[in-house]
């Protein structure tokens, strides 16, 4: 019976109810860009307490800050993904136990976004350093001399002024936390990707399933490039435009 | 080197020197005495390495066209040249991984006359999708950086090799392309760390890589932290390497004089 499968049209393929894949691709999708919007959330957080660090933290903070970025930079994702998630779930589960509790199911999707915003945040870190950089010094000395608290002084003058310089490379941070969410397939979570190659094995149109799923990534990208652009303006408003550019 | 080892780094570099010997005592590294892993291991850096070049090199040498066209070309080759990146860039590429390999693998057969080509044992194994996504792969993220780099190069250079009746194939070979490799070369070790750290995914499509062999250990011998934790130092250990490279290539380039 597999010709029957085979001699669905694409669209029947693609359509929302049962015979086709629709609702299936559609869920997988919102997974993925939940899990894509918890890491970029979560590894923001990081960044922001990681640049600070660097900037302003002791000089040991600043070293261990130092090897964390290092280190995930240089080791590849998915590596990091596999060490992440058995390391993050069995100690988790060894803790519980040590307190005497029982070992609980730690989700995949928990799982997928705390290991994906570990590393989102190396990343952050370094944008949100070179951001904070930009900011002209005698601003900050200014505020500092007027008695401002610091944390008066990073809403008011310091985060203002970097957002303009943060925006590009954040933008280019969240479309790679939406593309990773893909390599959380490898560890066998449901996400977008993976659930395309259990269609698109289960009827063999190849073809039909990747090139769709590859359109849902390209429209999320697509529009989040229009979006960040919007949001870089507005961040620019205050400043004066250059010409030729 | 007088300023690195102040008296906190010695006891940052005391204490991981006590993790490394903690690792070596308390885990279990009896794995690595069995001499089937030890080739297979020396198989799967070597596989990871010729990949990462390979691709590098054959990505760049289309990436170059590329941004060409989308800096210089006219609209009807700057447009899919654009297309091309944009798609590159806004999917992932474990998509377009599994894209090539059951696509092109499951229309391959159905075709006769490839099916009887000599080609065929070739195309049947895994590697040269591999090649084919991760090479698309660079050539779409450096096309767009050597876009950037082609018109970054200052106009005037260009006018006056024209002013000197140099032919257009010259300039671009003497004036136009030299600039631009020298503009991104920066840039172009990260990139390289980059692709570095995407070719594990070809593991996913039964390339033995340095990663599917650790995976298959992990597999065989039921140890899973101490592969992983092998794995993360020799990829440290490739792109410390790469850093290297890149630095030495920069500093024999010559400097601007101005």
């Amino acid at each position: 019976m597999t010709g029957g499968a085979l001699l669905l049209s694409t669209m029947d393929l693609l359509a929302w109810t049962a015979p086709g894949w629709g609702q299936t691709l559609a869920v997988a999708l919102a997974k993925s860009v939940l899990i894509a919007l918890g890491a970029f959330g979560l590894g923001l957080l990081i960044g922001i307490g990681g640049a600070y660090g660097k900037l302003y933290g002791g000089p040991v903070a600043r070293d261990l800050l130092g090897i964390y970025t290092t280190i995930v930079r240089a080791v590849p994702e998915l590596i990091l993904i596999l060490i992440l998630y058995f390391a993050f779930t069995s100690s988790i589960n060894n803790l519980l136990l040590a307190w005497g509790y029982d070992r609980i199911q730690i989700s995949g999707f928990a799982a997928g976004i705390a290991v994906l915003g570990v590393v989102q945040g190396a990343y952050a870190t370094e944008v949100l350093r070179g951001a904070i950089l930009s900011v002209p010094p005698g601003q900050i000395e200014a505020a500092r001399a007027m008695g401002m608290p610091p944390l008066m002084l990073a809403w008011r003058v310091t985060l203002p002024q970097m957002l303009a310089a943060a925006v590009p490379g954040l933008a280019n941070l969240w479309l790679i936390a939406t593309k990773d969410t893909a390599l959380l397939a490898v560890v066998g979570y449901a996400e977008l990707t993976l659930v395309t190659r259990q269609a698109a094995s289960t009827t063999k149109a190849f073809f039909t399933f990747f090139m769709a799923a590859g359109m849902l990534y390209l429209a999320i990208s697509i529009l989040s490039t229009l979006i960040f652009h919007r949001i870089e303006s507005w961040a620019r408003r205050g400043q004066v435009r250059r010409e030729g550019r | 080197m007088q300023g690195f080892w102040v008296p906190r780094r010695l006891v940052m570099a005391g204490i991981g020197l006590a993790i490394v010997v903690w690792c070596a005592l308390a885990l279990n590294w009896t794995w690595l005495a069995v001499p089937k892993y030890q080739a297979l291991m020396l198989q799967g850096i070597w596989t990871t390495f010729w990949l990462l070049v390979v691709t590098m090199l054959l990505g760049m040498a289309l990436a170059i066209p590329l941004g060409l066209a989308q800096a210089a070309g006219p609209w009807w080759l700057a447009a899919p040249a654009r297309i091309f990146c944009s798609v590159i860039r806004g999917t992932p590429l474990l998509l377009q991984l599994w894209l090539l390999y059951y696509g092109l693998g499951s229309l391959f057969p159905s075709i006769p006359w490839i099916r009887g080509s000599d080609l065929w044992p070739i195309l049947r194994q895994a590697w040269p999708y591999a090649v084919l996504a991760l090479t698309l792969s660079v050539a779409g993220y450096e096309g767009e950086v050597m876009r950037g780099a082609f018109k970054g190069v200052p106009h005037g250079q260009l006018e006056a090799a024209k002013a000197m009746g140099m032919p257009r194939f010259t300039l671009f070979r003497r004036i136009w392309l030299p600039q631009a490799l020298q503009r991104v070369l920066p840039t172009l070790g990260g990139e390289t760390v980059l692709q570095m750290k995407a070719t594990p995914l070809v593991a996913t499509i039964t390339v033995v890589d340095i990663y599917a062999v650790s995976s298959r250990i992990r597999q065989d011998t039921f140890i899973v932290y101490e592969p992983l934790l092998l794995l993360a130092v020799v990829y440290m250990a490739i792109a410390g390497l790469i850093v290297l490279l890149f630095r030495w290539l920069e500093n024999r380039v010559p400097q601007k004089t101005v």
